[in-house]
């Protein structure tokens, strides 16, 4: 009797290690590396995730950011694309269109709550949804503000165009300040088109046509986007900013020193100004040029790879990611905006009467996705060189018009990016 | 007592120009070092002064303490110098031999494969990089885990591609062609063989050149970032170059950025120090610049 209870014990303990040496391995790629708090927590999610089923474990490759695209374009050439990856929003349209990505299978009630920004959709089909959201917004002090007779703008309330440009100038002739405003200019790459493209749209421009994405012609050098062009040329001729040769040093620190009095930046820098300033820090709305105001929207999201053979297991990893709890320690962790109500009212920063409670609403009512189609990596880099030409001086419609030319090119060469 | 300050005076201003210039190469490091002991906030403020190259303010190893433990710096480090190095040995015996080849050796076909060799020097890694990784992707290797296909994440995959060079072969080329001929001769009436030739004759005497080469690709070699980023998706294989991507977050900690430069630095200063002597006479010899 005992050989047959230690014979039926080996066998139930053999069959146990067999179902978990069973589970099948996900690998997961994320552009974190070098980030330790992101990484504990996408650890700690994993760990959950492989406790809380036996079928699949997931295991994380994580690359650094600035070098995350190039890996997995080399990754796809040489079909060793992971199962999960994460993607940042704008390029996912280029990777679903180059066929890296397949479309998501989880459940739509899961996102149904989410910000629009971190749903990412591409011809009808969602293939990533992101955990956070970021934002922009016009950094200043009230006291500053004040001093000048300037109001203070409110997401119902935005500042017009004409009203920017005056408290500008207000600013400037109070003499107090090397510049009124900082663009962060010495940031460049995707820094551009995120956040400067939400202008040329409030004035009724666009990097490109949207309807049908087959060209950028009227819409990059239209009468609004000349407008535009116009406009921003001249912060740099009135010296209402620092140009293309700011130093990162004076962006990072020229509104904190006093160098700056408002600066244009995103919510992953605006603890650091809360820290400083106290209640006297404020985060304002984008200006309406006429369009209504806009910010730049979408970050890194999670999708699927078309290579994988596991796309159920990835799909339901990318479910289970999508809890409210994660999306808190997130946004906790690494200060970003959590995507929907209930997880911002449980974080530190985004709750009610939270420091950065603001950009939960600036998210939610001024974000405009960037260019939903594949050339957008294209479009971005001639947008950016375009800005740039501008800020440095260049006739403004035929820097325009060459930048719509080359951007509808692409989308010709490309044959409008159909299969 | 005139006449030994009479020639002093010329020499030491002789120094003022080469002292300018030394100081040009010499701030950059000293930028580099220096910040790595600030904060960055101390760092930044200090970035428009002559303070930037002072070690003055609040001065502490916080930032390499940081280094270690946002990546790690020591297995990129290992990876760079244990690839650097074997890549280095191995281009010097294959581009040497190779060389002796052209230079000593009489075959059909010579001058052709010369020449076809050297046209490979205008041609830039951005441009074979995808057909290299198609290739090797599909490359057999037999290892520690037994058989398999493809190379990618692996030493190997960023060893053998530049084991063998263009540029290296023609340093080579170029130097035993100013050996005297009659030195072969001599080894060959006395029974030498060619690989007696090769090893007891021509390069004890190729002292300089070889110190060139490993120089040259030494630097070549430890400044890789586009192909180590394509053909290493695992940690565990990266070197320093990619590694260096892993300090631009958001909000860069540039304290930490100089404490890994600094850091990465080292071997590239040892390398050079060590093979400076030959590497100044092969200059001055042969006029071949770096």
């Amino acid at each position: 009797m005992k050989k047959l209870i230690f014979g039926g014990m080996m066998m139930a303990s053999l069959m146990a290690s067999t179902v978990a040496y069973a589970a099948t391995d996900l690998t997961m790629w994320y552009h974190g590396a070098g980030n330790d708090v992101e990484k504990k927590i996408v650890m700690g999610l994993i760990e959950d995730f492989n406790k809380s089923q036996a079928d699949f474990a997931v295991k994380l490759e994580q690359f650094p950011q600035a070098a995350y695209n190039d890996s997995v374009t080399a990754a796809a050439v040489a079909g060793k694309l992971p199962d999960i990856l994460d993607v940042d929003g704008p390029v996912m349209p280029s990777w679903a269109w180059a066929g890296y990505m397949a479309p998501l299978t989880v459940d739509p009630a899961a996102y149904a709550k989410f910000l629009p920004g971190p749903i990412g959709k591409y011809n009808g089909k969602v293939y990533s949804v992101g955990l956070w959201d970021a934002a922009v917004a016009l950094v200043g002090r009230k006291s500053v503000l004040e001093a000048n007779g300037i109001r203070i703008p409110t997401v119902d309330k935005p500042w017009t165009g004409e009203e920017f440009d005056a408290a500008l100038l207000k600013i400037q002739a109070s003499g107090k300040f090397e510049y009124p405003f900082d663009l962060g200019m010495a940031w460049k790459g995707e820094w551009y088109p995120y956040a400067f493209s939400p202008f040329l749209q409030s004035f009724g421009g666009d990097i490109v046509n949207r309807d049908g994405y087959k060209t950028a012609d009227g819409t990059l050098n239209g009468a609004e986007a000349v407008k535009f062009g116009k406009w921003w040329q001249s912060l740099f001729t009135r010296k209402l900013v620092p140009g293309t040769s700011q130093s990162p040093a004076d962006r990072d620190t020229g509104l904190a020193s006093g160098k700056y009095a408002l600066s244009w930046n995103g919510n992953w820098a605006a603890l650091g100004m809360v820290d400083k300033f106290k209640d006297d820090v404020v985060f304002m709305p984008a200006p309406d040029f006429g369009k209504g105001p806009k910010i730049g929207a979408a970050s890194w999201q999670f999708g699927v790879s078309a290579a994988s053979k596991h796309q159920d297991g990835a799909n339901k990893f990318i479910q289970f990611a999508l809890q409210d709890k994660y999306l808190t320690q997130f946004s906790d962790g690494i200060g970003l905006i959590p995507p929907t109500p209930e997880s911002a009212a449980a974080s530190n920063n985004y709750k009610a009467g939270g420091p950065m409670e603001v950009f939960f609403g600036l998210s939610k009512a001024q974000a405009t996705l960037r260019p939903v189609y594949p050339g957008y990596p294209v479009a971005a880099k001639v947008f950016e060189k375009a800005l740039s030409d501008l800020a440095n001086g260049s006739e403004v419609q035929a820097t325009l018009d060459a930048a719509a030319d080359e951007i509808t090119k692409d989308i010709e060469k490309n044959k409008n990016y159909t299969k | 007592m005139s006449t030994p300050t009479t020639s002093l005076k010329p020499s030491a201003w002789r120094y003022v120009p080469l002292v300018l210039v030394a100081l040009i190469f010499v701030f950059p490091l000293e930028f580099m070092i220096m910040s790595s002991l600030k904060p960055s906030e101390q760092l930044l403020a200090d970035s428009n002064s002559f303070r930037a190259f002072l070690p003055v303010g609040d001065i502490s190893l916080n930032n390499y303490v940081a280094a270690f433990a946002r990546a790690p710096v020591a297995l990129f480090l290992f990876n760079s110098v244990f690839i650097t190095a074997t890549t280095v040995a191995l281009a010097l015996f294959f581009c040497s031999v190779a060389a002796f080849s052209f230079v000593f050796l009489q075959w059909r076909g010579r001058d052709t494969i010369m020449t076809v060799l050297l046209t490979t020097l205008v041609i830039p890694i951005e441009i074979i990089a995808v057909p290299l990784l198609l290739l090797v992707n599909q490359l057999p290797w037999v290892g520690l885990h037994g058989f398999s296909t493809g190379w990618l994440n692996s030493y190997q995959v960023q060893i053998i591609p530049f084991s063998a060079d263009a540029l290296t072969v023609y340093l080579f080329v170029q130097y035993f062609k100013d050996l005297p001929k009659e030195l072969i001769e001599a080894a060959r009436i006395e029974g030498a063989s060619w690989w007696q030739i090769y090893y007891k004759v021509i390069m004890p005497l190729a002292g300089p050149v070889t110190a060139t080469a490993a120089i040259l690709k030494f630097l070549a070699m430890y400044n890789q970032f586009l192909w180590p980023l394509m053909v290493t998706q695992a940690e565990e294989y990266r070197p320093v170059m990619v590694g260096l991507q892993y300090f631009f977050q958001l909000n860069i900690a540039w304290g930490e950025v100089m404490a890994y430069l600094t850091l990465i630095t080292v071997p590239v200063l040892i390398f050079y120090l060590l093979l400076q002597r030959a590497f100044i006479a092969s200059i001055a010899s042969t006029g071949i610049k770096g």
